[in-house]
């Protein structure tokens, strides 16, 4: 039997799986957002796409400057921790960008609708309507047994989901931990899935802790190998938060010539990630670096 | 008497409304500090819930995003967001919920959305993000922010998430669980909801004046006869804050 794998570079994986007009998902609640992805969306120009994520954070914030969206699904729209997410917010403000909001509950919802093939999913009321009035994708329904109205959601199936992840073989089945926000629900609500990651492993070792695998490597069509991904955001066990660059994006994004600047020098300057994680330099590798603090092992017993 | 900033003055308190055992979905910036500080004076069994799904936390850094990773390294357990808003606070299993906002009304309804039209906005702010569920499903909900007129107005251009409504009967008739913003901390002292919802002064903290409230506050606010002066934060209770929590004032500095 021949060994199927399915490692591409990043390039090649973007420009096999992510078209002008795609709905794309870079998945990730502050943990292992797919940066790297992003900056390579923008090199190969993706146009008129629309970009899901709860929380658009910075990722999407230089997509949006990069001209690569036409409209923003979101469910918080800030610079987490810092402050305004100022192009996004400028380009909803001015009318540039479309946008459909959600909370964060009804945000994952969909994803959830999409993960598992419902056609909605029933939220409990939660007494505030000013949303609901204004996004005709929430709607109440009858409770038919008898019980107070619920508000529903559809699913939300992107054309693509980015998702980093710590270790995966070859083939896609994927070990995340930490902070594990949408990642599975955005990979099954998917049509197509690019993962990247920290490092590609034999297949032995996720098969050593299956409960860790959250991603199954019939639903991935690309694996390419990414170490430091994810930042400015953090990849847990592998290295920190960058919050220095979260703070410096603040002032960075107030001004056009400077994000053009930022832009030219980190995401077109740059071939790819590992030229990108080089030209960070050691004074950033040094401060983002991380003291292990392993788990006790689990013994799954040698049946 | 030991001199403190309003941030310092606000977190304290909102850490004594804080009970040992409460499940308490706690989110970034003052709201942590103040979590963290309970745990490490009347609240050692206080359970701290991130919306990112960390249960049980116990950062041993001061968290700089809602996300970051010292909330796992040592927490109780992580699950999926989905399953942090069912299974967690769907359910019934948040006691406490920490709010906030650009403007907070005279029910306690609160806006985090837009200033202005929502399809036209003057100012977009950042969203609900979990705070729509929060204000909802948490059986208390206290809300922190610095007394200021252009945040209290008497009716929310947006609400994010629900306070009484237009009165507690509106909210009551939606069958939510959630008590509903129990207590507000300003930087003045401390609203809280009368029979029909509306927030009204219940205490002042030392040095200010029902005269200052009512000229920082967008409705015509009404006290009670027994209006209390707060107790001001203890000499350990700033230390812990200053030393172990925010050692660097990046929270805390704020406010004077």
């Amino acid at each position: 039997m021949t060994m199927m794998t399915k490692i591409y570079s990043l390039k090649e994986a973007v420009q096999e799986n992510i078209r002008d007009g795609d709905l794309l998902y870079c998945a990730g609640f502050t943990h292992l957002i797919p940066f790297a992805a992003g900056h390579e969306i923008i090199r190969q120009q993706r146009k008129n796409l629309t970009l899901a994520r709860a929380t658009p954070d910075l990722i999407y914030d230089q997509m949006v400057a990069a001209g690569c969206a036409s409209k923003v699904i979101f469910s918080y729209m800030g610079n987490p921790g810092v402050g305004s997410l100022r192009i996004v917010r400028a380009a909803v403000e001015s009318g540039q960008l479309e946008w459909e909001e959600y909370s964060h509950f009804g945000m994952i919802s969909r994803l959830q609708a999409g993960a598992t093939g419902l056609p909605f999913i029933p939220m409990k009321q939660t007494a505030a309507t000013d949303l609901e009035r204004n996004n005709p994708n929430i709607k109440r329904v009858k409770d038919p047994y008898g019980g107070k109205d619920v508000i529903v959601v559809p699913p939300l199936n992107p054309d693509v989901a980015v998702i980093h992840v710590q270790r995966c073989d070859a083939r896609g089945n994927a070990h995340i931990w930490g902070i594990i926000g949408e990642q599975k629900e955005a990979a099954f609500a998917a049509k197509r899935v690019i993962l990247t990651a920290e490092e590609i492993v034999d297949e032995s070792v996720i098969r050593s802790d299956p409960n860790r695998t959250l991603i199954p490597e019939f639903i991935v069509s690309a694996v390419c190998l990414v170490p430091h991904a994810s930042h400015p955001s953090y990849t847990q066990g592998y290295y920190d938060r960058d919050n220095a660059f979260y703070l410096a994006w603040d002032k960075i994004s107030e001004s056009p010539d400077a994000v053009r600047l930022w832009l030219e020098e980190w995401v077109y300057g740059v071939a790819d990630r590992d030229a990108y994680w080089k030209k960070l330099g050691s004074e950033t590798h040094n401060r983002l670096k991380v003291i292990p603090r392993l788990a006790a092992p689990v013994d799954y017993g040698n049946y | 008497m030991a001199e403190y900033s309003s941030s310092e003055l606000m977190c304290v308190h909102s850490a004594r409304l804080l009970k040992d055992n409460d499940r308490v979905l706690v989110g970034v910036g003052i709201p942590n500090l103040a979590c963290n500080l309970a745990l490490r004076t009347h609240a050692p069994n206080l359970q701290m819930i991130y919306e990112a799904g960390v249960v049980g936390s116990r950062p041993s850094r001061l968290p700089l995003s809602i996300g970051d990773p010292t909330l796992v390294s040592g927490a109780a357990g992580v699950c999926s967001m989905y399953d942090l808003f069912t299974f967690y606070l769907q359910r019934g299993n948040v006691d406490v919920g920490f709010l906030g906002g650009a403007q907070i009304d005279k029910f306690g309804n609160i806006n985090a959305t837009v200033i202005g039209d929502y399809s036209h906005p003057k100012t977009r702010l950042p969203g609900s993000g979990g705070s729509q569920e929060i204000a909802a499903w948490a059986d208390r909900c206290y809300i922190m922010t610095p007394h200021q007129k252009r945040r209290f107005p008497e009716k929310v251009d947006f609400a994010t998430s629900a306070g009484y409504l237009n009165g507690r009967a509106q909210r009551e008739a939606t069958g939510v669980r959630g008590r509903g913003p129990l207590v507000v901390v300003t930087d003045l002292g401390i609203m809280e909801p009368d029979d029909r919802g509306e927030l009204i002064l219940t205490a002042l903290h030392p040095g200010a004046t029902y005269e200052k409230v009512k000229e920082n506050t967008g409705w015509d606010i009404r006290t009670i006869s027994d209006l209390r002066v707060t107790d001001p934060p203890t000499e350990k209770e700033l230390r812990i804050l200053r030393e172990e929590l925010d050692p660097r004032g990046i929270h805390l500095k704020g406010g004077g």
